[in-house]
């Protein structure tokens, strides 16, 4: 019964924002021909693309966890995007043949192959958060972008990891590494990631987010985000909220990566290199630092609009335009398009008290 | 009974004593107060005993529990709490925010809790707002409460400062230079409010401040400092007397 409770009590917070988003979800249905009352626009390119636009706010809101929230900077992103990709993939393409299964089952494991990229990729942020997050200053941007790179590599050399292992005798070991097949990249991949479930998990993801936001220990890292000193003096152990939210960042980093891979259907390390960290970069100042709304809108804009202008016949001047409205919009407004602010729907609802 | 003691309390940096043996206890609702020339190592004794910094040597009692070395936020949650010099609020948050978030540390509903908003969630969230504008109408700044902090007059920010502090419910506050920053009328203000918060919640105080009227009319007990030594104690009357006082202010 308390369960049911709390799910009522979880809905009807809620209901403007399921609203909007079952309302966006009919549109995208109807356009894309799955509810054949309207001329099909969308083809499986464009779903593709708003896909990929789904998991771009999955990524920039969970880095806004960390960069815009706790006030910290992380520049290797894509590293924990890289972990939980391969993660996903392994357990649903090298361990167990997705591809052959019945429906259930086959989502039933997605599911558990996208929560365990995400932990993996949770588990190494804490990894590197626990002696980085103690220090103060730039030291996490130096080790995080250093860290996307390790992975990055670790992964390209699996054949070398797998040809000494082999050597040391760890044959079993050495035959799964070696299915990795980091330089040539690991395909075969199976269509997993279906519209429904990214959207689904996309809107699971973001409402986690801003519920651990707006509880108290998402308010201690604000505080940190303000003042850490300040913050240290109220009683919060700031370092362990850096972690906390650290590691937060990155499942989500990772349940993304894990999407992205069953979007793409083929991953390779180049997929996850500096440069996509710093599109999440450019997506989360964009929007805005601590926005929630801001990171989603940004990442959404900033995914399609370089696929539009190829669409109408622009592309070559999609390496202008893109940048160009990145330095007007930093001139003009350099708190991104929404600064801290939100969309009503997006803020709990506090009582008043007087 | 004895609160806070201080024994043979130093904290150097490198070569430089900022402060050397320092000795104090303070009893139980005491209000006493901390002078002395700029750099005389006043702001560091507090650090020392928030533990923003760990002491060099010596020991830090309270509540006869050996506190030294401990990191700033075990001091602040076994009852010790300070206000800065420069005032550390929190400015994009709303003042209510700022009161709420000093409950951090007693509320029990876990992350999850907070992503399900649960039963327990509600609860604690409801009663920490209560509590935190109880507080503010104490302050007079429930008018504020939806205004970012930053937004606040200079002296109300310092207000607030003093209201955060108390929100963690201490048994002693520190206060650096309350007064700093604030015009004649203002102060005389602010010494009524610490004599009201200190009556209502039975607090002990120890203060440290520039404003010789403002130490005089409300310490009970005063401490001097010169260049990280102890250089006098007593009454106010026994501190404006003290020749050692007097040429560590004047000069020979």
């Amino acid at each position: 019964m308390k369960i049911i409770k709390n799910i009522f009590n979880l809905i009807k917070g809620y209901y403007k924002f399921i609203l909007i988003t079952a309302l966006i979800y009919l549109l995208f249905q109807i356009f894309d021909g799955s509810i054949p009352i309207a001329p099909r626009l969308l083809t499986r390119y464009y779903m593709q693309i708003i896909m990929f636009a789904l998991i771009n706010i999955i990524m920039t809101v969970s880095l806004n966890l960390i960069n815009g929230f706790t006030g910290q900077f992380s520049i290797g992103h894509a590293g924990f995007m890289c972990i939980g990709a391969y993660t996903s993939a392994y357990f649903t393409t090298i361990l167990f043949k997705a591809a052959n299964m019945a429906y259930f089952p086959q989502l039933a494991l997605f599911i558990f192959s996208l929560i365990m990229g995400g932990l993996v990729a949770a588990f190494a942020g804490y990894l590197i958060g626990l002696p980085t997050l103690k220090l103060r200053g730039d030291y996490l941007a130096i080790v995080t972008l250093a860290f996307g790179e390790v992975i990055r590599s670790i992964v390209r050399s699996s054949d070398e990891i797998a040809a000494f292992l082999n050597q040391i005798g760890l044959v079993k070991f050495s035959e799964t590494i070696a299915k990795i097949s980091g330089p040539r990249g690991l395909s075969t991949i199976p269509n997993l990631s279906k519209f429904w479930l990214v959207y689904l998990i996309t809107i699971l993801s973001v409402i986690i987010m801003r519920n651990f936001i707006y509880s108290t220990h998402g308010r201690a890292c604000l505080s940190i985000r303000e003042n850490d000193v300040a913050a240290e003096t109220m009683g919060i152990d700031t370092t362990r909220y850096k972690i906390i939210a650290f590691s937060l960042s990155a499942f989500f980093a990772g349940v993304g990566g894990g999407l992205f891979a069953h979007v793409l259907r083929f991953i390779h390390p180049n997929n996850f290199s500096f440069i996509k960290s710093i599109d999440y970069l450019i997506f989360l100042y964009a929007g805005g630092m601590g926005s929630i709304t801001g990171s989603i809108l940004a990442a959404t804009g900033l995914t399609i609009l370089p696929e539009f202008l190829r669409m109408i016949n622009f592309q070559q001047w999609r390496m202008v335009i893109y940048p160009l409205l990145l330095i007007i919009l930093m001139l003009r407004k350099p708190s991104g398009i929404f600064g801290n602010r939100e969309f009503s729907f997006l803020i709990p609802k506090r009582k008043e008290v007087n | 009974m004895v609160l806070l003691e201080l024994k043979d309390m130093c904290c150097y940096f490198g070569g430089l004593k900022a402060v050397e043996k320092f000795n104090t206890k303070i009893k139980k609702g005491e209000l006493v107060g901390l002078i002395g020339p700029n750099g005389a190592g006043k702001t560091t004794v507090f650090n020392v005993i928030t533990g923003i910094y760990p002491p060099t040597s010596g020991e830090i009692f309270f509540q006869e529990e050996n506190i030294g070395g401990l990191p700033s936020h075990k001091i602040t949650q076994k009852g010790i709490v300070r206000t800065f010099q420069n005032i550390r609020i929190f400015p994009t948050l709303t003042v209510l925010e700022n009161i709420i978030i000093a409950y951090h540390f007693r509320t029990h509903y876990s992350i999850l809790s907070g992503i399900l908003r649960d039963d327990n969630y509600h609860q604690e969230e409801e009663e920490m707002s209560k509590k935190a504008m109880e507080l503010l109408h104490l302050f007079d700044l429930h008018t504020y409460h939806m205004n970012p902090a930053g937004s606040l007059p200079y002296g109300e920010q310092r207000k607030l400062e003093i209201a955060r502090a108390l929100a963690t419910e201490p048994n002693i506050i520190l206060l650096d230079e309350p007064a700093a920053g604030m015009n004649p009328y203002e102060t005389i203000k602010l010494m009524e409010l610490i004599k009201r918060i200190k009556e209502k919640f039975g607090l002990t105080i120890f203060l440290i401040e520039h404003h010789m009227q403002f130490v005089m009319g409300i310490c009970e007990r005063i401490m001097v400092m010169d260049f990280g030594m102890q250089i006098a104690e007593g009454t106010p009357q026994e501190i404006q007397k003290n020749p050692k006082v007097i040429r560590a202010y004047l000069g020979e």
